[in-house]
């Protein structure tokens, strides 16, 4: 029996039939859209490796059903730069090594995203921990990280007073 | 995963319709049921999707004064909605306390109340248990079970509940509206789940194709505000599940309890409401000797299940610790890190 399920993936809407409702957002997106920035670590919503934002929140793509988010929006990693230029959470990672191996970054990076957008950790760094505790590092980066998503933060509240201003 | 139907209602009344074949589950966000369905634990042959049900994700406020939580209402909307944190502070700060970021953004109210017990038995489908397998046995009786049930237990099971969402719920008198074939009926959270008995398979009073429409929270449980407080000790300070946890509430009026609730996580197989706990404060001026005394009330008929009696001393400790929290006053914001017995005390006192 054949589904659809239509999805708007980093601001392009498609309509994608699968062949079984078993697949997952996470499955969809490597497998049969060639996505691969986003991984697949435990598969069990465990790691955080899987993090995409639908619909603005952060969510784990490993336990979606594809066919239950008809009509989301999703972003991946591969939506967050414009053109060459980094999303701010991505040079901000660079710039404090918020990584090692880079296995779990597209998850920690897109979880980054979704909790500055939620805006309930302010510039407390143990709100930060807290918030990110969803997504496993098993290099141990998680100072980098913290201080990533810290930097990031700031960079985004003047880049968003300038645009008020 | 084996293979499923999957349908996709648009009404409750059809989603109660196409619910009552034998086999069928409810699908809201699917954090706890995909994952079993993953490992084989759960094997429906229909998913009824109820995600996209219109108007099941609001919160109301009702003229009688209480509020009524939509079943799909997420995790996280619901914690950070300012006006329910500040009336339901404990119940904001169990589900912060919960799983992570990713998983309150989708998790949903309704599917809180149905998620199974984190028992490693029963996600092993090579172990026996009961619950999975009626007559199968139960490997935890002897197996590793430190974490494992000191209230309610028989011998057919030992798994814990392990909602924090539901522990201030229980304290706080709410009710679960229920949508069936026969129509709606309400049932108090208290008596929502079930004890395990020798059908540790029935977890709740559901019937088949029964629905989980909402929870409402009584007018009388936002008068707990200024002194209410979730307390979780967990074998890392964020993302686990809770070895204990406490709900505990105070009603104060000059200096004495006017008012108490206490109800506990992590012990039983269902959120343990402590009422022998309650009676002993009501009445009386708060101080930590009371509080011990309370703790001894609540933990009267507890017995350990396995390697896990140093449970029922830290269980006395953790209600002795939540009420002297509650007693010191609701803090806004909330902590950092929710529900920590570690998290260093921050902002100020909505009530001293």
């Amino acid at each position: 029996m054949g589904f659809s399920t239509t999805l708007t993936i980093n601001g392009v809407t498609r309509t994608i039939a699968l062949d079984d409702p078993r697949v997952t957002l996470l499955d969809l997106l490597r497998e049969r859209l060639d996505l691969t920035g986003t991984k697949k670590g435990c598969d069990r919503g465990q790691c955080g490796a899987c993090t995409v934002i639908i619909d603005g929140r952060r969510i784990n793509s490993c336990l979606a059903l594809a066919i239950s988010y008809d009509g989301a929006d999703v972003l991946t990693i591969e939506g967050v730069a414009r053109g060459d230029r980094l999303h701010p959470v991505q040079e901000a990672f660079i710039a404090h090594d918020g990584m090692q191996c880079g296995f779990c970054t597209p998850g920690q990076i897109m979880s980054a995203i979704g909790l500055i957008r939620e805006g309930q950790a302010g510039n407390d760094p143990e709100r930060i921990r807290e918030g990110m505790s969803g997504n496993l590092c098993r290099c141990g980066a998680y100072q980098g990280i913290t201080q990533a998503v810290l930097e990031a933060q700031k960079a985004l509240d003047a880049a968003s007073r300038k645009e008020v201003a | 995963m084996k293979s499923f139907e999957y349908v996709r209602p648009t009404t409750i009344r059809e989603a109660v319709a196409a619910a009552a074949q034998p086999g069928a589950a409810y699908l809201a966000a699917g954090t706890n049921l995909i994952d079993l369905m993953k490992g084989g634990v759960s094997e429906p042959s229909r998913l009824v999707d109820i995600s996209h049900l219109p108007d099941l994700d609001r919160i109301e406020d009702l003229s009688d004064g209480s509020v009524r939580i939509g079943a799909l209402v997420r995790n996280a909307d619901l914690a950070n909605d300012r006006d329910f944190a500040r009336r339901f502070p404990a119940v904001a700060e169990a589900l912060l306390s919960g799983a992570s970021a990713q998983l309150r953004n989708a998790a949903t109210v309704g599917g809180n109340l149905m998620q199974r017990t984190r028992c490693a038995y029963f996600y092993d489908m090579a172990s026996a248990c009961n619950k999975r397998s009626q007559g199968g046995g139960c490997d935890a009786r002897g197996g590793d079970n430190r974490l494992h049930a000191i209230l309610g237990w028989s011998e057919s099971c030992i798994a814990t509940h392990p909602s924090d969402f539901c522990v201030p719920l229980a304290a706080l008198d709410a009710v679960v509206e229920i949508e069936g074939k026969a129509g709606r009926r309400e049932i108090p959270l208290d008596m929502f789940h079930r004890l395990p008995s020798d059908t540790p398979d029935r977890e709740n009073v559901l019937e088949s194709g029964e629905m989980i429409v909402a929870v409402r929270l009584p007018a009388e449980a936002a008068r707990f505000a200024a002194h209410a407080r979730y307390l979780k000790v967990r074998e890392r300070t964020s993302y686990a599940f809770a070895v204990v946890s406490a709900a505990a509430a105070l009603r104060m009026e000059a200096n004495v309890i006017a008012n108490a609730r206490l109800a506990l996580g992590g012990v039983a197989s269902k959120p343990w409401r402590a009422r022998e706990a309650e009676r002993v404060l009501i009445g009386t001026p708060a101080d930590t000797q009371l509080f011990r005394r309370a703790a001894e009330a609540a933990l009267a008929e507890a017995e350990p299940s396995g390697d896990n009696a140093f449970k029922i001393e830290l269980a006395r400790r953790i209600v002795v610790r939540a009420f002297a929290l509650a007693a010191a006053g609701t803090p806004e914001p909330l902590p950092a890190l929710p529900g920590s017995p570690f998290a260093a005390f921050s902002g100020v006192l909505t009530h001293v």
